[in-house]
C-alpha cells in the first residue's frame, strides 16, 4: 500500500522536482483567481446575481472575523478569506475526477500553518509594538514565558497535523474502501467527506483568527471606526 | 527481527488508533450534549455557542488526529525498520 507520508516527484523543472499537490495547489489558485478575475470584471453599484453572492460571501467571512476579533475586520479580510476559501476549495478538489485534495499532504497544511505563524507574529508587532507583543509572553505573570513560546509552536503543529490528518484520512479510507468493494461503495463516504472539508476548512480560518486576535489583543472597538493602529501608540 | 517488528507494529498501530479513540469520544460527546443543553435553554444564543463549539470539538478531535498519524509513522515510517 502507498504511504500517505511520501510523495514521487512527477516531473522535473530544472533541479526543481514537482510533486502532485504542488500541481494541484496552484490548479486550485488558478481555479479561484480565474473566477475571482471573471466575476469582479463588471462591477455595479445595483449588483447583478453574480455580484450579490460575492457580496454576500465577502460579508459573511466579514461577519465571522469581527464576531472572533472584535474588530474592524477589513485589515484581516484578504488572509483569512484566502485561508478558508483555498482549503475549502483544495478540500473539495476531490469531487474532481483523477484529482487528490493538495491539503492531503503534509507539505501543504505545513506551509499554510506557517503563513499563520508569520502572520501572528507580524500583526502582534504592528498592532501592538516590539516591546507591546513581547510583553504578551509575561501574561498573566512571567512563570508563563516558557509555556507561552512552546505554545506558539504546539499550536501551529497541531494547526498543520489538524488539517493534514483529517484530509489525508478522508481520502486514505476511500482507497481502502475502494479496493475491497469497488465502484459507487464509496460515495457516502465521500459525501460525509464533503461535509468534513468545509468543517476543516472553516476551523482552520477560525482557528487562524483566534490566534492574530489573541496577537494583536481584543479592545472591544465597533466596526466600522477609526484605524486599529491609532490607539496604540 | 525485522518480521517481529512488523507485526508488532501493525498491532500497536490498531491499539493506538483503538484507545486513542475512546477519550475523545467522551469528551465529544459531552460537549456536544452540553451545546445542546445551553442552546435548549438560550435559543438565541445558538450562533456562539455553535461557533464555540465548532472550534472547541476540532480541538478535542485533535487528539484522536494525533493518534492516527502517530499510527501511521509507526506503519509507514518506521525508524527501527530497516
Amino acid at each position: 500500500m502507498k504511504s500517505p507520508l511520501a510523495l514521487e516527484p512527477l516531473f522535473h523543472v530544472g533541479p526543481l522536482a514537482v510533486t502532485s499537490p504542488v500541481v494541484a495547489s496552484w490548479g486550485v489558485i488558478a481555479f479561484l483567481g480565474g473566477l475571482s478575475a471573471l466575476a469582479t470584471r463588471r462591477l455595479d453599484l445595483l449588483p447583478s446575481k453574480t455580484q450579490a453572492t460575492l457580496e454576500l460571501l465577502v460579508s459573511t467571512i466579514d461577519a465571522q472575523i469581527c464576531e472572533t476579533m472584535q474588530r474592524d475586520p477589513a485589515p484581516f479580510r484578504a488572509l483569512i478569506g484566502s485561508i478558508f476559501l483555498f482549503t475549502l476549495v483544495s478540500n473539495w478538489s476531490s469531487l474532481a475526477p483523477g484529482v487528490e485534495p493538495p491539503t492531503a499532504h503534509i507539505e501543504t497544511d505545513a506551509a499554510m500553518a506557517l503563513i499563520v505563524f508569520v502572520s501572528t507574529i507580524a500583526w502582534g508587532v504592528r498592532i501592538r509594538g516590539l516591546r507591546g507583543y513581547l510583553a504578551t509572553f509575561a501574561e498573566p505573570t512571567w512563570v508563563m514565558i516558557p509555556l507561552n513560546i512552546v505554545e506558539q509552536f504546539t499550536r501551529t503543529f497541531s494547526l498543520i497535523v489538524r488539517l493534514f490528518g483529517n484530509v489525508m484520512s478522508g481520502v486514505f479510507i476511500i482507497g481502502i474502501i475502494m479496493a475491497l468493494a469497488g465502484l459507487l461503495v464509496p460515495i457516502p463516504l465521500m459525501a460525509l467527506d464533503l461535509l468534513t472539508g468545509a468543517i476543516q476548512a472553516y476551523i482552520f480560518a477560525v482557528l487562524a483568527t483566534v490566534f492574530i486576535a489573541s496577537a494583536v489583543g481584543g479592545r472591544p472597538e465597533p466596526p466600522g471606526d477609526a484605524s486599529p493602529e491609532g490607539a496604540t501608540k | 527481527m525485522n518480521d517481529l517488528i512488523q507485526a508488532v507494529s501493525i498491532f500497536s498501530a490498531a491499539i493506538a488508533v483503538g484507545f486513542g479513540a475512546i477519550g475523545p469520544g467522551l469528551g465529544e460527546g459531552r460537549a456536544v450534549a452540553a451545546a445542546m443543553e445551553a442552546i435548549a435553554r438560550q435559543p438565541e444564543a445558538a450562533g456562539t455557542i455553535s461557533r464555540t463549539l465548532f472550534v472547541g470539538l476540532a480541538m478535542i478531535e485533535t487528539m484522536a488526529i494525533y493518534c492516527l498519524v502517530v499510527a501511521l509513522l509507526v506503519l509507514f515510517a518506521n525508524p527501527f525498520i530497516r
